[in-house]
C-alpha cells in the first residue's frame, strides 16, 4: 500500500484549492497531494520538511497568504512546474518564475462563461433590485409596503467593458442582447467593432455602468478611484468579478455613501473574506463572496484540466494551458 | 375634457394619476369609502377606467357605469378585463404593448441566474456576515442551458433573443405552430418541460391558459428543471408548486406573480432555490413612463375622435 503510494507523483499544494472539497479521493488516486494547508507549520517550514523534491505545485490564490515568489522558490531547486486553478495570476511572482525557468500553467479561459454570466447577473440585479425585491416578498413586506421602487431599463445602459479579455467579450457579446450600448478599455485595441478607449477615465465619462473583467496587476491596482467613480456619474453602477484591489475600495464605499454613484455588484473585495461593512446596510448594493467560478461544471473542469496539466509534465507532454510570455 | 370622468381602479404610478388629475376629473376608486354609494352618484360621469394588472374592469364594474366609454390598462395584460362584455357594450379597450417587452425579457433572464447562480442567497449570506464560517454550495451553469418558452409572442421572442446570446436552445408551446422561427416546437407544455432545463411562462392568461403549469409539467420538468413565472400567476398551480418545491421534485423557481397578490405562500420564504418578486416585471422609471404616456395617448385619442393608439377591443 505504502510503495504504490510513493510511486505516485508528488506535488506540493499551496493555499486552499476547491478541487479538494469535492475531488479529493480521485486526486489522491493520481498523485501524492502534500497539503501544506492542513499542517500548522508555516509553507516554508512545510516544504523543508516535506516537500524539498518536489517537481510540480498546485495553488489557489484562495487562503493564500502571500505571493509566491523567491522564499518558495528557493526551497523547491527541482519546482519545473506550477498549476493554477485560477485564471488570476497576481498571487505568483511572474518574474521570478520566468528568470527560475518555472512553467506556470492557469485555468486560461476554462471559467469565461462561468464568469461572465454572473457579471450579467449582478448587473441585472443591481439595476432591476431583484435581491433587494426578493429581500422585500421574503420579509413579508408587500402586503405591508404595497409599492416596490422601480428600477431602470438595463438596455438603456451604455456599458464600459474594464479589459476586453475572453471574460469581458462573453460579458459584452451577452449585454448586445439586451439593448445595451457597448464600449470598452484594455491594453490593446481589439478586432471588435466596439469603440475603444484608451484611458479609463474618459470610458467613465461616456458610460454609465462599468464591468472589471481585468486582470490585478500593479498598472491596474486602484485603478478604479474617486476619480473614475465621478466621472461615471450619479446613476453610475460598477460591476467586479475581477479582483478586489482593482477598485479602491474605500473610496467607492464613499462614493456609494455620498450618492455619487447609484449601485455595485461585487463578488470580489480588496481583504476577502472581509467585506466593508458600510456595504451591508446598503440596498443598492450586491454582494457575493467570490463565486462567480463556483457552478458544477467549472470545477469539474478544472479539476480534469489541473489533472492534465499535472499529467503532461510528468508524462511528459505538452502542457494543455501553459502561459505563454 | 376636464368635465370626463376617468375612474383609476387603484394606485398604480403617482405620474399618471397626476396627469389624469390635471386633465380629466378623476376618481380613484381606492380611496371611496362606500363603493356602491360612489357608484350611484358619480356611475353617469365616468366615461373612462384606467385598470392594470391588479384591478380593471370585470363585469360588475361595466354594469354599473352606463356611460362607459373605453377602459385603458395600464399593462399588456387583459385578464382582468372582461372583454366580452366590453364587446358586446361597444366599449374600447387598449393596453400598453411593445413598451414593456424588454422589461420583462430582461427579468426573466434576471431570474433564471439569479435561481441557478443564486445570486440572491449568496448576498443574503455575505449580509449575515457567514463568509468566514465556510464554503457556499456549488451552483448551477447558466450558458447552454434549454430554454423552453409558453408563449412566444412578443415578450417569449425577446426571452428567447436574450437566452440565445448565453448560447440556450430555445424551444416553445405555442397552440399552433410558428411558422417563421427556428426554434423547436412542441405541440403539448408537458412535452416541452420534458425538454427543457428552464422553463419560461411567457403567454397571456385566458381560461384555456389557467394552470397550464400544473404537476405533470412540474414532474416532467423535475428537480433539477426551473420554473420562472412572469405571466400571470394563475397560469400556474400554486398550491402543487409550493409542494413540488418543499418535497424536491422541482429543482427551483423564479416568480414575479402569484395566484393572490401580494399574498405569497410563506413556504416559500426560507427555500434558498426561489426567488420571489413583487411583480416588477414592467418595473423600471423609463418603462412606467412610457405605459403611462399610452395610457393617456389613448384617452386622449378616443374623447378626441381620432384613432387609438393600441387598441384591442
Amino acid at each position: 500500500m505504502t510503495e504504490a503510494k510513493s510511486e505516485l507523483p508528488e506535488v506540493i499544494v499551496v493555499g486552499r484549492p476547491t478541487i479538494f472539497k469535492f475531488y479529493d479521493e480521485e486526486l489522491s488516486k493520481k498523485f501524492r497531494m502534500l497539503k501544506s494547508w492542513e499542517s500548522s507549520l508555516s509553507l516554508e517550514n512545510y516544504i523543508c520538511k516535506h516537500a524539498q523534491s518536489v517537481k510540480a505545485m498546485l495553488c489557489s490564490p484562495k487562503y493564500i497568504g502571500s505571493q509566491i515568489s523567491s522564499s518558495v522558490f528557493r526551497l523547491l531547486p527541482s519546482l519545473r512546474l506550477i498549476v493554477t486553478t485560477s485564471t488570476g495570476l497576481d498571487h505568483i511572482d511572474l518574474v521570478e518564475c520566468r528568470r527560475r525557468g518555472i512553467s506556470i500553467a492557469s485555468a486560461s479561459t476554462l471559467f469565461s462563461e462561468d464568469v461572465a454570466d454572473f457579471a450579467v447577473g449582478l448587473l441585472i440585479d443591481v439595476v432591476r433590485r431583484i435581491s433587494a425585491a426578493d429581500r422585500f416578498v421574503k420579509n413579508g413586506l408587500w402586503p405591508l409596503q404595497g409599492q416596490f421602487p422601480l428600477g431602470s431599463k438595463v438596455g438603456s445602459r451604455k456599458v464600459g467593458i474594464v479589459g476586453l479579455g475572453s471574460i469581458g467579450l462573453k460579458v459584452a457579446q451577452r449585454l448586445e442582447a439586451f439593448g445595451c450600448t457597448i464600449s470598452y478599455q484594455s491594453r490593446n485595441k481589439k478586432l471588435v467593432s466596439y469603440p475603444f478607449y484608451p484611458d479609463i477615465y474618459e470610458l467613465a465619462t461616456k458610460c454609465d455602468v462599468l464591468v472589471i473583467c481585468c486582470a490585478l496587476t500593479d498598472q491596474t491596482h486602484h485603478l478604479i478611484n474617486k476619480e473614475i467613480l465621478l466621472a461615471l456619474g450619479k446613476r453610475g453602477v460598477v460591476i467586479n468579478i475581477a479582483r478586489g484591489a482593482i477598485i479602491n475600495e474605500m473610496e467607492l464605499v464613499q462614493c456609494l455613501e455620498q450618492g455619487e454613484i447609484a449601485g455595485v455588484g461585487l463578488d470580489v473585495f480588496e481583504n476577502e473574506p472581509n467585506v466593508p461593512k458600510e456595504l451591508i446596510s446598503l440596498d443598492n448594493v450586491v454582494l457575493t463572496r467570490h463565486i462567480a467560478t463556483f457552478t458544477e461544471d467549472s470545477i469539474r473542469a478544472i479539476y480534469e484540466l489541473v489533472c492534465g496539466n499535472l499529467e503532461a509534465l510528468f508524462f511528459n507532454k505538452p502542457l494543455i494551458t501553459p502561459l505563454l510570455d | 375634457m376636464e368635465n370626463i370622468g376617468v375612474l383609476m381602479a387603484c394606485p398604480m404610478s403617482s405620474y399618471l394619476e397626476q396627469e389624469l388629475d390635471k386633465r380629466f376629473k378623476l376618481f380613484r376608486f381606492w380611496n371611496v369609502p362606500q363603493k356602491n354609494g360612489f357608484l350611484i352618484q358619480h356611475a353617469d360621469s365616468i366615461r373612462a377606467v384606467v385598470g392594470n394588472a391588479f384591478a380593471g374592469a370585470d363585469a360588475e364594474l361595466i354594469n354599473s357605469l352606463p356611460k362607459l366609454e373605453i377602459v385603458s390598462s395600464f399593462s399588456v395584460g387583459l385578464d382582468k378585463i372582461d372583454l366580452n362584455k366590453c364587446k358586446e357594450k361597444g366599449i374600447r379597450v387598449t393596453n400598453t404593448p411593445d413598451v414593456l417587452t424588454e422589461d420583462v425579457a430582461d427579468l426573466a433572464i434576471g431570474l433564471m441566474l439569479a435561481v441557478l447562480r443564486r445570486i440572491c442567497e449568496c448576498d443574503r449570506y455575505v449580509r449575515k456576515g457567514l463568509w468566514k464560517s465556510g464554503d457556499f454550495k456549488l451552483t448551477s451553469k447558466f450558458s447552454g442551458k434549454s430554454v423552453g418558452i409558453i408563449g412566444l409572442g412578443r415578450i417569449g421572442l425577446a426571452i428567447a433573443k436574450r437566452a440565445e446570446a448565453f448560447g440556450c436552445p430555445i424551444s416553445y408551446y405555442t397552440r399552433s405552430e410558428k411558422p417563421n422561427t427556428n426554434y423547436k416546437y412542441y405541440p403539448t407544455v408537458v412535452e416541452l418541460a420534458s425538454n427543457c432545463q428552464i422553463l419560461v411562462v411567457a403567454c397571456a392568461l385566458t381560461p384555456e391558459t389557467r394552470h397550464i403549469v400544473n404537476r405533470e409539467v412540474m414532474e416532467a420538468l423535475g428537480s433539477n428543471g426551473i420554473l420562472i413565472n412572469i405571466g400571470r400567476g394563475p397560469h400556474v398551480d400554486e398550491k402543487e408548486l409550493v409542494s413540488a418545491l418543499l418535497e424536491g421534485r422541482l429543482g427551483g423557481a423564479g416568480l414575479d406573480v402569484f395566484e393572490n397578490e401580494p399574498e405569497v405562500p410563506e413556504q416559500l420564504f426560507g427555500l434558498e432555490n426561489v426567488v420571489l418578486l413583487p411583480h416588477v416585471g414592467s418595473g423600471t422609471e423609463e418603462t412606467r413612463k412610457a405605459m403611462a404616456d399610452l395610457v393617456l395617448g389613448n384617452l386622449e385619442a378616443h374623447f378626441l375622435n381620432k384613432p387609438l393608439l393600441t387598441p384591442v377591443v
